[in-house]
């Protein structure tokens, strides 16, 4: 085939501004490192290895762990978990909107840009303090701790849910959109059914973060195991608190496995 | 003739990107019924042309206009506020990845009917007894029944070419659009798609306009060809008329890599 006679141009090169912006970023996250190296107390690294007898001494006390209490702690566990899942739940019907109308595939900036900028409100304000303002509003309890992870999730998940649009193929959309849909039935029929297993997998995902989310949040008073943990550690009774520790690790260890095997079969 | 509202009637119309212009003051009527080919070389403006016809993608402002069986699909480069009773007439049928994928077939058909149900009867899939009785139809038509209820995205590249037909069916369409439907497909199911659309024009009168990289296929199945070059109309006339001087003007002297079966006439 005759290929055109004109000189080869030469290999597209970096601007200036590219390889500035480069030193600027990687020389600025080493001057922050170096800067908090201090207040973060990082000379302290060695004490991990010189007072590794102390350790032992702490370790000792899960060798008499309060093993006869394990089924409070157990039922405990139980309503963290029932906390996560109705967070996570609240969360994913939040999610939905936000996700959809936050994609810069789905929607003009006007309504995309302030879905944004709701959604990273939600994620940036950790559930500790969500919660610590719930529990004045709708008082101390499993309640507060609900509304605390489903806001906080609910930003996270919009954000990952409409990066999942915003990846998906416009082209059967656009077979959608040909026939004359409406854009809410693009939506339903064009949209949900190619992101709904990545959607799926995240809230799964997250779900797994919300029941440590939920155990910490017990601790502001939001009730469950993290209440008990609380508790435990105030009187100082440390065989309650290794039991305690063993129960939530195993019950976070299984509904990871659990979650994983399913997130597996959906992709 | 007067009486007869165009199925699609382009005026005008121009489109750029950046620097580039797609389509350079393009103006095109397609009659009631017509089977015309769109060729041209890549990146000629053929796919533009016909995202425009469905208002898929809006042209420059100014004069341009585009009409679809009189209804108005674009003006002063806005998509107007009938573009989906207009789209309702037409099916689109693109060279690949039309269906949703994790759809059964079967729904991917009935999703045609979407353009005249209810908001809420289609958000919830409420398809009414004789559209599902149509899919299967359409679906036994262009021989794919057997598959209704398999994932689109499980089905070979003539099969889902097939059932994007089957929907222009159900959805009625006057007129179908097809960006080359043939282009990833092999020589046998290429020429099933193609027998599928000339049977749709001649049976159903409906009108198709379908690009096309085979000049031997827009001669062999298609009247009237329509060539583009560089967002220009070089051709409009019939198929006869494309002899090898004008085919070399709109290809370029490497004309024989446009053939793709036979050669050239
Ligand atoms: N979304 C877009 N953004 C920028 N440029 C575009 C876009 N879509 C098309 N173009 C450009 O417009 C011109 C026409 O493209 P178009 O896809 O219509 O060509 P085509 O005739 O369909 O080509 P092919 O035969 O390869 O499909 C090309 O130069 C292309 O690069
Ligand atoms: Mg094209």
């Amino acid at each position: 085939m005759a290929m055109t006679d004109t000189a080869v141009p030469p290999p597209p090169k970096r601007s200036f501004g590219d390889v500035f912006f480069d030193y600027l970023l990687w020389g600025g996250i080493a001057a922050l490192l170096i800067w908090a190296f201090k207040p973060v107390e990082m000379y302290k690294l060695p004490l991990l290895f010189v007072n590794s007898k102390n350790m032992q001494e702490y370790g000792n006390g899960f060798a008499h762990a309060d093993v006869a209490h394990w089924k409070i702690y157990v039922e405990q566990m139980w309503l963290t978990i029932q906390m996560a899942l109705w967070g996570t739940f609240l969360a994913v019907i939040l999610a939905v909107p936000l996700g959809l109308l936050g994609a810069r595939n789905m929607t003009p900036a006007i309504i995309q840009q302030p879905v944004r900028r709701l959604m990273d409100l939600l994620r940036a304000v950790p559930d500790l303090v969500i919660g610590t303002v719930f529990l004045v509003t709708v008082g101390l309890g499993p309640f507060a701790g609900v509304l605390a992870i489903a806001l906080n999730t609910g930003g996270v998940l919009g954000k990952l849910f409409s990066e999942a649009v915003e990846s998906m193929d416009p082209r059967p959309v656009e077979g959608v959109r040909a026939t004359g849909a409406a854009p809410l039935h693009e939506m339903v029929w064009g949209v949900i059914p190619q992101v709904a297993p990545l959607w799926t997998s995240y809230a799964l995902y997250r779900f797994e973060s919300s029941s440590r989310s939920a155990t910490v949040l017990g601790l502001i008073g939001a009730g469950g195991i993290g209440k008990t943990l609380f508790d435990s550690l105030n009187g100082f009774a440390y065989d309650q608190v290794a039991m305690i520790s063993i129960v939530i690790v195993i019950a976070v260890s299984l509904i990871d496995f659990l979650s994983q095997i399913i997130r597996k079969r959906l992709l | 003739m007067s009486t007869t509202v165009a199925a699609a009637a382009v005026r005008g119309v121009s489109k750029t990107f950046g620097a580039r212009k797609a389509l350079d003051s393009v103006s095109l009527d397609v009659q009631p019924g017509e089977m015309v080919a769109l060729i041209g070389p890549s990146g000629s403006g053929k796919s533009t042309l016909l995202r425009s016809i469905s208002g898929l993608q809006t042209v420059d402002g100014g004069k341009g206009t585009i009409d679809v069986f009189g209804i108005p699909v674009q003006k002063n480069g806005r998509v107007t506020g009938q573009v989906r009773k207009a789209r309702a007439k037409v099916g689109f049928i693109a060279q690949q990845f039309n269906l949703v994928g994790r759809l059964s077939l079967f729904t991917n058909v009935l999703l045609g009917a979407l353009g005249r149900m209810g908001t809420w009867a289609g958000l919830f899939g409420r398809w009414s007894a004789e559209d599902k009785q149509k899919a299967m139809a359409a679906l036994h038509r262009v021989g794919v029944s057997d598959y209704a209820g398999q994932r689109a995205n499980t089905l070979s590249g003539g099969q889902q070419q097939r059932g994007a037909i089957a929907r222009a069916i159900l959805q009625g369409a006057q007129a179908v659009l097809a960006d080359e439907p043939v282009a990833s497909l092999d020589p046998v199911s290429a020429r099933k798609v193609m027998e599928l659309l000339v049977e749709l024009n001649e049976r159903d009168k409906v009108a198709v306009i379908v690009t096309l990289h085979q000049v031997d296929y827009a001669i062999r199945y298609c009247e009237r060809v329509v060539a583009l070059k560089g967002g220009k109309i070089v051709y409009d006339g019939p198929s006869t008329g494309l002899g090898r001087e004008k085919l070399i003007e709109i290809y370029g002297p490497e004309i024989e890599d446009a053939f793709w079966e036979g050669v050239g006439p």
